[in-house]
């Protein structure tokens, strides 16, 4: 009886801290998870249910929010040009960061530490900081109101951090590899173009995922170097939806949700990509 | 004469000035390959700033040359106007609510989720979707959460249910704006700092923490003595970013609050936001966006100094 006893206290002492630990994850998640909730329950409400009783599940629910915005224009317009601008951005990095970071992890010249010292430095620049002195050098170049200075501007700031990611990466590539490759007549650029980056899919994917989050949720860009509504971007969109529906808060519930959509369905699909550009640690290993 | 230079081109180790055909040809590759990264890093990078200086020393309103010479006044402006010492010190306040919250909370929750917790993937998913999410819609989910009428927002029908309690206009409240601020910035990164921590847990091999045990260390000393010293790279990191992220704060202050009420959840960001592209000041706005730099360069050059390290990201 008292061996049963002491076993089942250990197996007490044992699953009281497993329930605890469940315990706080829950709460964290029901912080984390009804805001979310809360704004989609409301965009599935007409505005009368909005004010009788604004946080109950939207039974039945109505739609109608959600085609009064799909059916105007400007929701499609802005989606067009975040994409636009998305895809452009990430290519932009991929392409300069690749070659570069070819350069810097695989070639010997004179200066080549204090080159790349100096490109890292941009890490110390978010583009808050700089987007003023920015925004000159765009009103200059007279590429005011186009998509063309908000790619620009953003591949040139994902420049710094995504050029040591790659470094990292090809660094881990086998030297013996290039030998090999130059040994059976390969140049430069075709060991480059058929052998690393076809070996280095995984660390452009992650690189590129993560650069299409950091494109796609960039409101400073456009809100500084975009004034014509037509070119809008999602999130530049949806703060002006918000200033100007803010009584509407059923229609605006819908418009959020609708913007926040795209980067759920993407984050759901490359979450292992994203996080591996973040833990760029993981992928030396 | 081609016989005898021959072996000369084997000796690479020796300076020469005659470079070899394949050396000649990987100086072009390397020139080529630097050049879309080089142009638009000086362009859009090294190019402003320098030419931020200039404006900086100037009075003007972005229209025609610049003209009205003021030498240092914009600077002395700056660092005297009231607003933006507000300003300065809102962005250190959320410097340091981080640091002795934020991070510290994601650390306790990923060191408890250790690596074997069953469902671990689950909650890593669903604590890291608010950072997938852009800070426009955390700020608008949040504004309105945080809305001053019951029957609006979310928080203040909960607060009413307490018997004597009654709904607080937080983000109208100049003592209580801020601790918003950080509660909905804790809420959109407090997942990005846990993913690191637990990927910082996986590089650390298992047996090291056994071995500590088994040498007698109970489970708070094991984590005290072994775990968190383990982390001090991934810790690192995360406090850099935590801190420049801090420092260049905007847009959930932006779409919040616009800096109000009567600034007091101003941040350095906003400030030069309202003088370059709302008064259209541009000469103070560069040289605002000049001290933000430098407070941002200060602190970075300092941390890499400190830590030791080549790059802010190699910790994790």
């Amino acid at each position: 009886m008292a061996a049963i006893d002491v076993r089942k206290k250990d197996a007490f002492k044992k699953k009281l801290p497993r329930f605890f630990q469940y315990l706080v994850l829950s709460i964290f998640t029901l912080i984390v998870l009804v805001p979310v909730v809360i704004m989609v329950f409301g965009a599935l409400k007409t505005r009368g249910e909005m004010f009788t009783h604004p946080y109950t599940p939207p039974i039945p629910a109505h739609w109608e929010n959600f085609a009064q915005i799909l059916t105007t224009g400007s929701f499609w317009r802005m989606l067009g040009n975040s994409l636009i601008v998305m895809t452009a951005a990430t290519v932009g990095v991929l392409i300069a960061c690749s070659l570069a970071a070819f350069v810097f992890a695989r070639m010997q010249f004179r200066g080549k530490e204090l080159a790349f010292n100096f490109l890292t430095l941009g890490l110390m620049f978010p583009i808050t900081v700089a987007i003023m002195p920015v925004y000159l050098v765009v009103r200059q170049m007279q590429l005011i109101d186009s998509l063309l200075a908000v790619i620009l501007v953003q591949t040139a700031f994902g420049i710094s951090g995504n050029t040591l990611i790659l470094r990292g990466f090809f660094l881990s590539i086998p030297v013996e590899l290039q030998d090999a490759a130059a040994i059976d007549g390969c140049s430069t650029f075709g060991f480059f173009w058929r052998i690393l980056l076809p070996l280095a899919r995984p660390a452009l994917a992650a690189v590129g995922a993560l650069t299409m989050i950091v494109s796609w949720n960039d409101l400073l860009t456009p809100l500084v170097l975009l004034n014509r509504d037509s070119l809008w971007t999602l999130p530049l969109g949806t703060m002006q939806f918000q200033g100007q529906y803010s009584s509407d808060l059923a229609l605006t519930a819908a418009f959020v949700t609708l913007s926040a959509l795209p980067a759920i369905i993407f984050y759901m699909f490359a979450q292992r990509q994203i996080v591996a550009g973040l833990t760029a640690g993981a992928l030396k290993g | 004469m081609n016989i005898a230079q021959a072996p000369r081109r084997d000796e690479i180790t020796l300076p020469t000035r005659n470079r070899s055909p394949r050396r000649t040809q990987d100086y072009v590759t390397i020139v080529l390959f630097l050049l879309p990264a080089c142009i638009l890093f000086l362009l859009f990078l090294v190019y402003p700033i320098f030419s931020s200086i200039y404006y900086s020393l100037y009075n003007w309103s972005g229209i025609g040359p610049a003209v009205n010479f003021v030498g240092l006044d914009n600077f002395k402006q700056i660092l005297t106007d009231q607003v933006f010492i507000k300003a300065v010190g809102n962005c250190l306040l959320i410097v340091v609510l981080s640091l002795a919250i934020q991070l510290p909370m994601a650390l306790a929750m990923a060191i408890m989720v250790g690596r074997d917790l069953p469902g671990r993937g689950f909650f890593r998913t669903i604590f890291f979707m608010p950072f997938v999410l852009s800070e426009v819609i955390a700020a608008i989910i949040w504004l309105s959460l945080l809305s001053p009428d019951p029957e609006r927002g979310f928080i203040n029908a909960l607060l009413v249910l307490i018997p004597g309690v009654q709904a607080q206009n937080f983000l109208g409240d100049i003592n209580a704006v801020m601790a918003c601020v950080f509660v909905v910035l804790t809420w959109k990164y407090f997942g990005l700092h846990m993913l690191l921590y637990m990927a910082g847990l996986q590089n650390i091999p298992r047996e090291i923490e056994e071995a500590a045990q088994i040498d007698g260390a109970n489970r708070w000393q094991s984590i005290r003595y072994v775990t968190i010293p383990l982390l001090r790279s991934t810790i690192q990191t995360t406090m850099y970013l935590s801190v420049l992220g801090s420092l260049t704060q905007f847009n959930l202050i932006w779409i919040m609050t616009r800096g109000g009420p009567v600034n007091s959840s101003e941040v350095m960001a906003t400030y030069m936001y309202r003088y370059a592209f709302i008064r259209f000041q541009l000469g103070y706005g560069s040289a605002v966006a000049l001290v933000m730099l430098a407070i941002c360069l200060i602190f970075s050059v300092a941390y890499l100094r400190l830590n030791r390290q080549s790059d802010p990201l190699s910790g994790i």
